[in-house]
C-alpha cells in the first residue's frame, strides 16, 4: 500500500515538474532580471532553422545555440527588441518568427476569415432573399419560408 | 446538378491546393538575400591564419560561396562535384568552413582534393549568421557586384549547377559586360 502510495507521488511529481521545460541554458545570460527577462523571451519568438518546431530556446541544436548568442550580444549592446528581430529577419526571412507578421504576400491569409465570413454572409443573404420571394409566391404554405 | 458544382469546384481547389502543400520542402526556406548586397566578410584563411579572406576583393566577378564542415554529410557527398565544378574553371568557389575544426578540415582538403580558390575559416559561426545559413551545405551564387543572385540548400549537384547556376552567371557575366 505504502509502495503504490509512493509510486504515486513520484508520479505525481514528474508531471508536476518533469515536464517543465527549464531554458536550455545551462546559467542565466544576465544577472539583471529585466535582462534576462526579455533574453528569454526573445528566445521563445525565434524560431530555429535546422529544427524547424522548435524555438531556439527549446533546442541545443548548434544553430540555435549560436542565435542565443547573438541575441545575447545585441541585448548587451543595448539593441532593441525590435532591431533584434529585424537582425534575424534579414538574414532568415520571416519564417524565423514564430508568430508571423502581416506582409504584402501573406495578407490574403490574413484576411481570409474576414472575407469568408462577408462571402458567407452574401450567400445566405442571397438564400434568405430568394426564400422570402419564394414564399410571396405561394403564401398559404404551412411551411412555407422554412424548407 | 449546377447546384452541386460550386462546391464541388471548391473541393478540387482546395485539394490542388493541399497536393501543392504536401509536396514542399518545408526544410527549403527562401533566403530573404536573394537580390540584395551580399555580406561582407573579412576571416583568417583555413590554411594560412595571417592570410585574411576578404569578400571585397572578390568584386568585378561573379563567384560562388560554398559552406562546409567536415561534420556535415551532405558536404561529404557534393564533393566529388565541386572538384568537377572547380575544374571547369568557370568562377572561383570559395569555402566558407563552419564551425570546424581546423586540422580536420585541412586534412579533409588534402584527401579528398580542394575545389577552393580559397577557404575563410568561420570558427564562431558569425560569418554563416549573416549570410543566413542555417544547414550545409549550401551554396551561394554573388554577382560582379555584390549582389546575391541565387542559392541553393542541398548538397551541389551537376544538374543544379547547369540548370541554375550556369545560366545566371552567363547572364550576369554579360549585363556587367555591357555596363563597363
Amino acid at each position: 500500500m505504502i509502495r503504490h502510495f509512493l509510486s504515486l507521488a513520484l508520479l505525481a511529481c514528474l508531471v508536476a515538474f518533469g515536464g517543465r521545460a527549464y531554458g536550455i541554458d545551462t546559467e542565466a545570460a544576465f544577472d539583471d532580471p529585466v535582462l534576462q527577462h526579455r533574453y528569454e523571451s526573445i528566445n521563445r519568438e525565434l524560431r530555429c532553422l535546422v529544427c524547424q518546431n522548435q524555438t531556439i530556446a527549446d533546442s541545443n541544436a548548434t544553430l540555435a545555440q549560436d542565435l542565443r548568442r547573438e541575441v545575447r550580444d545585441m541585448i548587451a549592446a543595448g539593441k532593441t527588441d525590435a532591431e533584434i528581430r529585424e537582425f534575424m529577419i534579414e538574414r532568415y526571412g520571416d519564417f524565423v518568427l514564430y508568430r508571423p507578421r502581416m506582409t504584402a504576400q501573406n495578407f490574403l491569409l490574413w484576411a481570409a476569415p474576414a472575407l469568408l465570413l462577408l462571402v458567407g454572409g452574401f450567400a445566405l443573404f442571397r438564400v434568405v432573399r430568394r426564400r422570402a420571394q419564394e414564399s410571396d409566391i405561394e403564401p398559404d404554405g404551412p411551411e412555407a419560408g422554412q424548407s | 446538378m449546377g447546384k452541386f458544382l460550386v462546391p464541388l469546384g471548391l473541393f478540387v481547389l482546395l485539394g490542388v491546393f493541399l497536393a501543392i502543400g504536401l509536396n514542399r520542402d518545408p526544410r527549403y526556406v527562401p533566403s530573404p538575400l536573394i537580390g540584395k548586397p551580399a555580406p561582407e566578410f573579412s576571416l583568417p584563411s583555413l590554411q594560412d591564419a595571417s592570410y585574411p579572406v576578404s569578400s571585397k576583393e572578390l568584386l568585378g566577378q561573379p563567384w560562388v560561396l560554398n559552406v562546409w564542415g567536415t561534420w556535415c554529410g551532405g558536404c561529404r557527398q557534393e564533393h566529388d562535384t565541386l572538384l568537377a565544378i572547380a575544374r571547369q574553371k568557370t568562377v572561383p568557389i570559395v569555402g566558407l568552413n563552419w564551425k570546424d575544426d581546423n586540422s580536420a578540415a585541412q586534412d579533409w582538403l588534402r584527401q579528398l582534393g580542394n575545389p577552393y580558390a580559397v577557404v575563410a575559416e568561420d570558427r564562431e559561426g558569425r560569418v554563416a549568421i549573416d549570410w543566413g545559413v542555417y544547414g550545409a551545405p549550401e551554396t551561394f551564387l554573388i554577382g560582379p557586384d555584390g549582389t546575391v543572385l541565387y542559392k541553393h540548400i542541398a548538397p551541389m549537384t551537376m544538374q543544379v549547377w547547369n540548370e541554375e547556376f550556369l545560366p545566371r552567371i552567363e547572364s550576369a557575366r554579360s549585363a556587367a559586360g555591357s555596363r563597363s
